[in-house]
């Protein structure tokens, strides 16, 4: 009697690739939860729109790759992909903007670069930040929470928006940014980033209502943030991810942003306000732990998350932009050969 | 430990210290290391069954590391159980042993217990059922033999390593370092394997024995017996054996896949480092497994040569899983039967000779039990997922956490993959244990063992042809010298020849030109001769030619 | 006018010194390479067959050091390419089929019934690796054999074969189910590229 033949071992964990990638989608929930809660239905609309154009394009390339498409898109890569990019730009951005962003992280970040476990950028930061770069203005439009906007939109409101610029009732993005006092809303780290070019001390700055307001904690901002926060710590739990990458980016913020107001407190930001604002937090545990663009020598992880923390308070508070977790993580992205090769582990017997 | 710092892990253990720690609940740990499903309790309830005699016994001429004996036997002979089958004055060579008595029907190339499945010389036996024993006069009081008589009695009951390398004991055992530990390793960390733990149950004394013996021949400092610690039954069994014996020190090590790899343990036990491609000696350590053991006191005591093993036969295809007494060369077939095999079960089907982590699959079920086989793995469908779908690395870094070795896989695999073999070995491909702790992990169901095991192949194919290529080129140098210098030497010889032809030739000028002359005329005339021949007789034509 | 003339000959003393700086350092400082034959020699197989037109493989060797073809080694194939065109700075090309094809790595062997004892393959073997004498049977020591095929011609009975090296669980490359005679399954994987 013949048996078949096959090479050890004969055993594997039950967890894919696409459970890994669903898992993170699943973390995710929690975060588009309190976004949608705080800043409407957008939110969902640009998800929907962003993973539709990501499957979209994929299947499109893996066509012309002549590769087979149905055993790619089931990795679920590309939903994490779109899913990233999509909870990062303003809520009723036009639609044409989460498309361009979604089709140039997949087709020219991703794909071009080979595929999945190719690519040396990570795709969602990528095209995000092709976006912020090439749409300053409609990738500032944020907006305010629900309940103290002017002009609060419901989930038709949000599709005529997105796809025609006017909600049912004829309000535009401008308008619908006001909040009942009639101001337009900015996001903690703009309105922090304006008050300090204007000449304003860091304190004078934290004055400003989006930081007084009753409902306390930046305006849903910082709420957002701790939701996936506790997505994240669900990653962590569930081994997901290692610790190594989202503990050194906070420490590196946490560090970095301590020494920056230690020794000029008026110019910089305090740590709290840069760890719960912006996406320092969502980024920790969703965006610097992309594996395929990180480090993965264990030491390289630490040095790598790290650093993507250190430039992210720089590039905040010296830079031209209010966040700067996008451009640390693809600066990061550039150093990752480097880094891999200088922090090999010592092999076991091997003098160090 | 970590509070004494400064110490080397590469620098020799010692014994006292470790022993200490040891007692004192303190272990190390090891880098890495992963925790598949144990699956022990499918096979270690019921004691160790003894199987009927096969109909036809299998028994390759090589069944360790190491190199082959020459035949001892012819086909036809009778033989008895215990007698040596090949024999062979190399040190790294050991004898294989008749399991059973019988007679030798044939000698030719049998499917081998090897990953391959490629033929090797067996020697194939049909016993004659009256289990006649050839044996080797006993050493009752083997502390008044000398030592190196007991280490050729090791070689010559044919004993190496019982716990999966198959490397020659007496070599281990004819040392000329101080042992600072000698380590005995019941930890069997594969899952699904009991065979030392039911050997350890069921036969602490005769290990207890073994134990005694090695330490006469090995003199430690120190005696660690390590289990893992999901083996209590094992672990009460072996202190109650040594409870008399203030000297062993037993160890109750945390379970963790590859805890039993002889560098994991050591590590685990002692908190020291084997150097890279040294050996535990180095360290002043030396281990041996709990099976050798037995058949260490087997040999020694009893005379008897290394002839059975236990097996475990486990499985969710199997219907009666347990641990067997199996005989040397006992083919799959007998051994599936006894068990209970239910091929329906299977999807495809495929027995797997040691455990999920590190057997291979065999090739067909006439594959004998050889010294090294500790388990025949029979899974049934979707028991053992299959590693069949590869998808691309995402560099997740499991691989790299699971490690045992410190090394990094991902990069190994990379560099493997694409065939750039120095970089491999740049990232220490060789310290490899191919336990693979890496693909049991990997979210992509990469074979990177598979890979590992191909690059280390082609490199060591390569070397071989280097050093082939730089033999050929020496031998056809030389012999292009040799072939000049004969070139020379010819010459100068006819040189000298026609100097001398030529002397002569003036000493009596007048009688050579004579001579000259007169054997013209000769052929001459012969030349006439032949072509008035040819005219008169054209048959003869052929002759001619053929005679010139 | 002057000017000039001493331009001159400030240029042409600084010439005239550098150039003795320079040829003194040539000698003085002169680096023992290797010879670039002896290292495109080490690349080559040694199989010295003469597939390539050359009789043996140092002749080819010099011969690739005085600009010949790189890709005329059968037994060396690809690999040996690729390594000489990274010595030699060229790109790699694929194997001249005017000088044969790469095969498996095959060893001489010779039917001793058949033999008759002629020494012919014996003089033919560059490496020394039939033994045997006049009238005597010949037979091959199988780890001296290259494979170069140079014995086979003159054999006046043709009782030499070119058998292909038999795979053993020592040199198994772990190409798993290709050697264990087809009806055995593969280990399937599918593989990304």
């Amino acid at each position: 009697m013949q048996f078949s033949l096959s090479s050890s071992p004969h055993n594997r964990v039950r967890r894919d690739t696409a459970s890994v990638m669903r898992a993170v989608c699943y973390a995710c929930i929690p975060g588009i939860m309190a976004q949608v809660w705080f800043f409407g239905w957008g939110v969902m609309i640009q998800l929907m729109l962003a993973i539709a154009t990501a499957l979209i394009t994929e299947a499109g390339i893996m066509k012309l790759r002549r590769r087979n498409a149905k055993r790619i898109l089931s990795d679920y890569s590309a939903v994490l992909t779109a899913l990233l990019l999509a909870v990062s730009i303003p809520p009723l951005a036009p639609w044409w903007l989460i498309v361009i962003g979604t089709f140039f992280s997949i087709a020219i970040v991703k794909q071009l670069y080979g595929g999945l476990g190719f690519n040396m950028f990570n795709p969602a930061m990528g095209g995000y930040v092709m976006l912020l770069i090439s749409f300053p203005l409609a990738m500032s439009m944020w907006l305010p929470v629900q309940s103290m906007a002017l002009y609060p939109y419901n989930l038709t409101d949000a599709l005529s928006v997105i796809f025609t610029g006017f909600s049912v009732s004829g309000y535009d993005i401008t308008q619908l940014r006001l909040g009942i006092d009639g101001v337009t809303q900015a996001t903690p780290l703009d309105a922090v980033r304006s008050s300090l070019l204007l000449g304003e001390t860091y304190s004078e700055a934290l004055q400003a209502p989006i930081f007084t307001s009753e409902s306390g904690l930046s305006h849903g901002w910082a709420w957002v943030a701790l939701a996936y926060l506790v997505g994240g710590l669900f990653l962590l739990w569930r081994k997901f991810i290692s610790w190594h990458m989202p503990i050194s980016m906070l420490a590196g913020v946490i560090l970095t942003s301590g020494f920056l107001n230690m020794i000029m407190p008026d110019a910089s930001g305090g740590v709290l306000f840069h760890l719960f604002s912006g996406a320092v937090l969502f980024g920790a545990f969703f965006i610097v732990t992309d594996p395929v663009s990180g480090s993965t020598t264990p030491k390289g992880r630490i040095i790598f998350g790290a650093l993507i923390g250190f430039w992210t308070v720089i590039i905040r508070t010296f830079g031209g932009y209010p966040d700067a977790v996008a451009f640390a993580v693809l600066l990061m992205n550039i150093a990752v050969p480097l880094i891999d090769y200088y922090t090999q582990p010592r092999t076991y017997g091997a003098r160090s | 430990m970590e509070a004494f710092a400064k110490i080397d892990i590469l620098d020799r253990v010692d014994g006292a210290a470790v022993v200490e720690a040891i007692k004192a609940g303190q272990l190390h740990d090891f880098p890495g290391g992963v925790h598949p499903p144990e699956a022990k309790l499918l096979s270690n309830q019921a004691p160790i069954a003894s199987m009927p005699v096969p109909k036809t016994l299998y028994i390759p001429l090589k069944q360790h590391a190491g190199i082959q004996g020459s035949l001892a036997v012819a086909v036809g002979d009778k033989v008895k159980k215990g007698q040596p089958l090949t024999h062979s004055s190399h040190p790294f060579a050991v004898p294989v042993h008749a399991s059973t008595s019988g007679t030798i029907i044939e000698i030719t190339a049998h499917s081998s217990a090897h990953a391959s499945g490629l033929p090797e010389s067996t020697i194939i036996l049909e016993p004659d059922g009256a289990e006649e024993w050839h044996i080797m006069p006993p050493f009752d009081d083997y502390r008044s033999v000398e030592p190196v008589k007991l280490i050729e009695r090791i070689c010559d009951a044919g004993i190496s390593g019982l716990g999966g390398a198959g490397f020659p004991t007496h070599i281990k055992t004819q040392h000329d370092h101080d042992v600072e530990c000698l380590i005995i390793n019941g930890i069997e960390c594969e899952p699904y394997i009991s065979s030392d733990d039911r050997i350890m149950r069921e036969h602490a004394w005769q290990i207890k024995q073994g134990i005694d013996i090695l330490r006469y021949l090995v003199k430690p400092k120190e005696i660690i017996i390590a289990i893992e610690n999901n083996k209590p039954e094992a672990f009460e069994a072996l202190k109650t054996a040594c409870s008399s014996d203030a000297s062993i020190t037993m160890a109750s090590v945390p379970t963790k896949y590859p805890a039993g790899g002889e560098k994991q343990l050591i590590k685990a036990l002692t908190g020291h480092e084997v150097p890279r491609s040294g050996l535990p000696m180095d360290i002043g350590c030396m281990m041996f497994n709990v099976g050798t053991c037995f058949a260490i006191a087997d040999a020694i005591i009893y005379g008897k040569a290394l002839v059975q093993r236990v097996v475990t036969l486990t499985g969710e295809a199997l219907d009666m899983p347990q641990n067997v007494w199996a005989l040397l060369g006992t083919p799959m077939s007998d051994l599936l039967s006894f068990a209970k095999y239910q091929p329906t079960k299977q999807k495809r089907h495929k027995v797997i000779m040691g455990g999920p982590m590190m057997g291979f699959a065999v090739a067909n079920d006439s594959v004998p039990v050889v010294k090294i086989t500790n388990c025949v793995l029979v899974p049934a469908a979707d028991e053992l997922p299959d590693i069949d779908d590869e998808k691309p690395c995402i560099r997740c870094g499991y691989c790299t956490d699971a490690c045992p070795a410190g090394l990094l896989p991902q990069q190994l695999y990379w560099y493997s993959k694409a065939k750039d073999y120095p970089k491999a070995e740049e990232y220490a491909l060789a310290d490899c244990i191919e336990c693979g702790a890496c693909a049991y992990v990997c979210p992509s169901e990469i074979p990177l063992v598979q890979y590992y095991r191909q690059a280390k192949a082609e490199i060591k194919a390569q070397l071989d042809e280097q050093q082939k290529s730089e033999k050929a080129k020496l031998r056809f140098e030389q012999r292009q010298a040799r072939l000049e210098a004969d070139k020379k030497a010819r010459e100068e010889k006819h040189r000298k020849a026609a100097e001398a032809r030529k002397a002569a030739m003036e000493n009596n000028g007048g009688d050579a030109k004579a001579k000259i002359a007169a054997a013209l005329a000769r052929a001459k005339a012969k030349k006439q001769q032949a072509a008035k021949a040819t005219n008169s007789d054209t048959s003869s034509t052929d002759n001619n030619e053929s005679s010139e | 006018m002057s000017l000039f003339a001493f331009a001159l000959m400030v240029l042409g003393l600084l010439a005239l010194l550098f150039g003795a700086i320079l040829g003194y350092s040539a000698v003085k400082f002169k680096v023992e390479s290797d010879p670039l034959v002896d290292q495109i020699d080490a690349i080559l197989p040694q199989t010295q067959c003469g597939q390539c037109g050359y009789p043996g493989c140092k002749p080819y060797a010099e011969a690739i050091a005085n600009g010949d073809e790189i890709n005329k080694c059968p037994p060396g194939g690809e690999a040996t390419i690729k390594k000489l065109a990274d010595l030699m700075g060229v790109e790699p090309k694929p194997l001249d089929s005017a000088h044969g094809v790469e095969d498996v790595k095959k060893i001489a062997y010779i039917r001793e019934a058949e033999c008759i004892g002629c020494t012919k393959c014996i003089q033919a073997c560059p490496v020394d690796a039939i033994i045997g004498a006049a009238k005597q049977m010949h037979t091959v020591i199988i780890d001296e054999c290259t494979g170069c095929d140079l014995c086979v011609a003159p054999c006046p009975v043709d009782c030499i074969d070119m058998v292909p090296v038999q795979e053993t669980p020592a040199n198994f490359k772990w190409h798993i189910g290709r050697n264990s005679g087809g009806t055995v399954g593969n280990i399937d994987i599918k593989q990304v590229s």
